[in-house]
């Protein structure tokens, strides 16, 4: 309960043991991703804007470069892969405008992680993904629990 | 590199870009003046050269509900367009240009459409500015608005940027009304390779 929550920045990645908890705001078209190990109860959050990193850029911006990132952290503070179940929110389209193809990001961002984690083998254990609201997303460590908050859709539990 | 030019931006350069976000707000906020037949200031526009990472937060608290207008600029040198405004000055403005009582909460497609309709002739008079300073043809894209946290939707406006840059240029200015209390960001985001082309054509060799 004391924990202080560390904010998870866009384009970047934390991980804690319990009880810590992680928070990320304001995620329109990106992605937040936890990773938790229920047995050792270390966890982790990474907030990705794009799917491919395509020119060698900042790895936690992308999902392909970011999510293997983020499991290395994780096994070096004692999570197993094998443990690790995922729950993820975000990729929504913010704007409607549809006649550009960066702005239906959210739903390949989406797609980019699910593919990911499959091929991590990384259960996806909850989401909240898609549609047209922004999302903030809270991590606690004790227990792996997600709650993603929006002002549209208020409260939701993962 | 874009990435470089984004990381290595000198004074004279920043004070070009400066330049060109004071002449663009200042057509703009003149124009803003002229359709609302009032004095409408505007802060001394800033060009700043952040991480993505801080990007989020440069209007405040990141998950404050507002109301973003976005725009794609399209030619010589893309760019995307935000106009962010808190719920108290989208209820002023959009009640001023509409003559009647209007609720954040509730919100109208004939709101909506009146909110976009302001900024699309704010981008457009920033736009003919910059188009007159750089020889360029830009032109704008339809308006589109989003209600949401601030975070989200500003996330969501550079993901442009992002594809080329782990950092983004933001040239914003701040539009005030005193007596009506209509404050909002106007920010002009180039996206990275643009950078480059808008200084070249303001006569720097880069």
């Amino acid at each position: 309960m004391s924990a202080d929550e560390i904010k998870i920045r866009m384009a970047e990645y934390g991980v804690v043991e319990a009880p810590g908890r992680l928070v990320t705001i304001g995620l329109g078209s990106c992605v937040g991703i936890t990773l938790y190990d229920p047995r050792s109860r270390v966890g982790g959050m990474i907030h990705v804007m794009l799917p491919e990193n395509k020119k060698g850029l900042k790895p936690a911006k992308y999902a392909d470069t970011g999510l293997p990132l983020l499991v290395d952290e994780l096994e070096d503070e004692g999570a197993k892969r094998s443990r690790l179940v995922a729950k993820i929110a975000g990729g929504a389209a913010m704007f409607s405008i549809s006649d550009n193809s960066s702005l239906n990001v959210g739903e390949r961002n989406v797609e980019k992680v699910r593919q990911i984690l499959n091929d991590m083998d990384v259960e996806i254990a909850g989401e909240d993904v898609g549609e047209d609201y922004g999302r903030t997303m809270k991590f606690s460590a004790e227990d792996g629990e997600v709650v993603v908050s929006s002002h549209k859709k208020g409260e939701i539990t993962l | 590199m874009s990435e470089d030019i984004l990381e290595s931006l000198d004074d004279m350069a920043r004070d070009a870009l400066k330049e060109i976000g004071n002449i663009g707000a200042g057509n703009a906020a003149t124009a803003f003046a002229q359709f609302l037949d009032r004095k409408i200031d505007m802060t001394v526009p800033s060009v700043n050269i952040i991480p993505l990472a801080e990007a989020q937060e440069i209007t405040g608290d990141s998950s404050q509900l507002v109301a973003g207008v976005m725009l794609k600029v399209m030619g010589e040198a893309p760019a995307t367009i935000l106009f962010l405004l808190p719920p108290e000055s989208v209820e002023n403005l959009v009640g001023m240009v509409a003559d009647k009582e209007v609720s954040f909460e509730e919100l109208d497609e004939v709101d909506i459409s009146a909110l976009e309709e302001i900024v699309n002739i704010l981008s457009g008079s920033y736009l003919n500015a910059l188009n007159r300073m750089t020889g360029f043809n830009l032109v704008q894209s339809v308006p589109d608005c989003a209600v949401d946290m601030a975070g989200a939707i500003l996330s969501t406006s550079l993901i442009p940027v992002g594809k080329t840059s782990d950092y983004t240029l933001l040239i914003d200015t701040q539009f005030i009304d005193q007596g009506e209390k209509i404050e909002g960001y106007f920010m002009l985001i180039p996206h990275a390779d643009s950078l480059q082309k808008i200084l070249n054509e303001l006569g720097f060799d880069l």
